[in-house]
């Protein structure tokens, strides 16, 4: 581990500092040459928006899945295992179902028709972005839902009890007893699907190829389409900075929750 | 209460659709015949203009493309056997490598111990974009470009299995251990017969994870294997979509099944897995 993570990644966050061959020190320059590309930018943006918007979106989605699976508890285990099918489908063996969907010809646009409303050029348009989404929330419901019920499932029959005792409606039972017990677990929830939303670049590098529409392409095509080009000093920078965002992103949940104890 | 399981039923059915129906395509597109399939998705693919259908069951059922793919295809057979190739000593790898070092993390008090946790935690919520300059920089030094092991490697020596597993040996209780120090077992012999069978669970689940994640690689083969023919399934499939509808049906699925059927015999594993994932340390 240490051989294939750490000190190369030491090495890596040198190089940042260094030319392409790594023998000149040129200080700040990638980074000056990263955050001034266009590219980088739009990517960034792109990723920003992507997580800001699927985050909270899968947060709520799940959790709602998990409540309801719990309330079909003879039956829930059924359910269970269907959300969390997705997270075995392997990206690929979807590719074509996905192209079968959302290319203009597609089955979504037959679907809009029979409705009668106007085909929307799922690929070629700001579209390719909510198809992201909806395809990030395809997979990872499940997973989220998996880590709610454990967390629901941990909180203790009594406190619900002393709620009924007390005259709390199912309502109020949720928002004053489940809510504030679910607490520690939004951390790590959040944590993991920040994670997670970094492997929707499988669908959409699948899909779309190395150049998908603007709205969805994301710092993972940018780093996959430098690494083609060997710019190893930008590439190194981009990821120094990627991993410090990111670090900071899941310090900054820690702490906050860790406040709320 | 039961009222409310009634009600709960709907939506949740009504989501259930958007997988079941995945599945449903899939294994009817399978039985289709490439006629059919022109037929109905085939403006999906080519543009013309026109608007697919798809129907709930195929018209003529067949299997002539599952067969064709299986008996006339022997490059399917080369990328079932890479994609193999790399799953199987990946997990293996997995498995060797992290088993002790997640006992020794989770049962020897060392200096730097709870520093070294910490930074596999980190590593472990690192994205691939981020370990991909590194990764790439070993194995350019140690010459392994192109070569299955550029992919092996850094799988097997991955931190996930790790900490999946730590969890795991830290929920052995350690009366079983001190019972077996008096029994004058040495540390090896308690990590093999303590050690491992109380943690097989969290080692399943590492397996199970491990497998899902390397069946479906993506990016892992695509940037550290250039020459297309050691290329697994996963890479090849989204290559034949355009060209053979008929097999890119069939191959699809068998790409699917084994990914299910490890999915549906190891999910009280896989659930034990994200769980681990969960627990505040």
């Amino acid at each position: 581990m240490l051989i294939f993570f750490l000190i190369p990644f030491v090495d890596t966050v040198r190089r940042s500092f260094y030319d392409v061959r790594g023998v000149n020190f040129i200080g700040l320059e990638s980074y000056v040459s990263v955050v001034n590309n266009m590219a980088f930018r739009l990517a960034a943006v792109n990723t920003a928006r992507f997580v800001a918007i699927c985050i909270p979106l899968l947060l709520v989605i799940s959790l709602g899945v998990a409540l309801l699976v719990r309330c079909v508890r003879p039956g829930g285990a059924v359910f269970k295992t269907t959300f969390l099918l997705p997270m075995a489908v392997p990206v690929a063996s979807v590719v074509l179902l996905w192209q079968v969907l959302f290319n203009d010809g597609g089955l979504a646009n037959s679907v809009l028709d029979f409705f009668g409303l106007p085909g929307v050029r799922f690929m070629g348009s700001g579209a390719a972005f909510w198809v992201l989404v909806a395809t990030y929330l395809w997979k990872n419901t499940g997973y989220n839902m998996v880590l709610w019920l454990a967390g629901l499932d941990s909180i203790s029959d009594t406190l619900y009890e002393a709620a009924r005792v007390d005259g709390a409606s199912k309502l109020q039972s949720f928002r004053y007893v489940t809510l504030p017990c679910l607490l520690p677990t939004v951390g790590i929830v959040s944590i993991l699907s920040l994670l997670n939303s970094f492997k929707v670049f499988r669908e959409a590098y699948l899909v779309a190829g190395a150049y998908p529409h603007d709205s969805m392409y994301l710092l993972q095509h940018l780093f996959n389409n430098w690494f083609v080009q060997l710019d190893i000093s930008r590439l190194s920078a981009a990821a120094t900075m990627l991993a410090a965002v990111l670090l900071v992103m899941i310090l900054i949940i820690r702490r906050f929750l860790d406040e709320k104890d | 209460m039961r009222r409310i399981s009634i009600l709960a039923h709907i939506p949740l059915v009504g989501l259930a659709m958007l997988v079941w129906w995945v599945l449903w395509f899939m294994l009817m597109g399978t039985l289709m015949s490439v006629e059919e399939l022109n037929a109905t998705i085939g403006a999906a693919l080519h543009d013309d203009g026109g608007r697919s259908f798809w129907p709930v069951l195929p018209a003529w059922p067949t299997l002539q493309p599952l067969a064709r793919l299986l008996l006339d295809t022997p490059h399917f057979f080369v990328m079932f056997w890479n994609t193999f190739r790399l799953v199987v000593p990946s997990v293996a790898g997995q498995i060797v490598l992290s088993a002790p070092a997640a006992w020794a993390l989770s049962r020897f008090r060392f200096r730097g111990r709870k520093l070294l946790i910490t930074v596999y935690i980190a590593l472990m919520l690192m994205p691939f974009q981020v370990t991909m300059v590194p990764n790439f920089l070993v194995i350019d030094r140690l010459g392994l470009m192109d070569n299955v092991l550029a992919v092996i490697l850094p799988f097997a020596f991955s931190a996930f299995p790790v900490f999946i597993m730590l969890k795991g040996f830290d929920a052995v209780p350690h009366a079983l251990l001190e019972a077996a120090s008096i029994d004058g077992a040495g540390p090896v012999r308690t990590f093999l017969h303590v050690g491992l069978p109380l943690g097989l669970p969290s080692i399943l689940a590492a397996m199970v994870l491990g497998f899902l994640d390397v069946w479906g690689a993506i990016e892992q083969p695509m940037t550290f294997l250039g020459d297309p023919s050691a290329w697994p399934l996963s890479l090849f499939l989204p290559q034949i979509v355009a060209e053979e509808l008929g097999l890119a049906m069939a191959a699809s699925l068998l790409m699917l099944l084994p990914a299910v059927l490890f999915f549906l015999f190891g999910q009280k594993y896989l659930e034990l897995g994200i769980q681990a994932a969960g627990i505040k340390e």
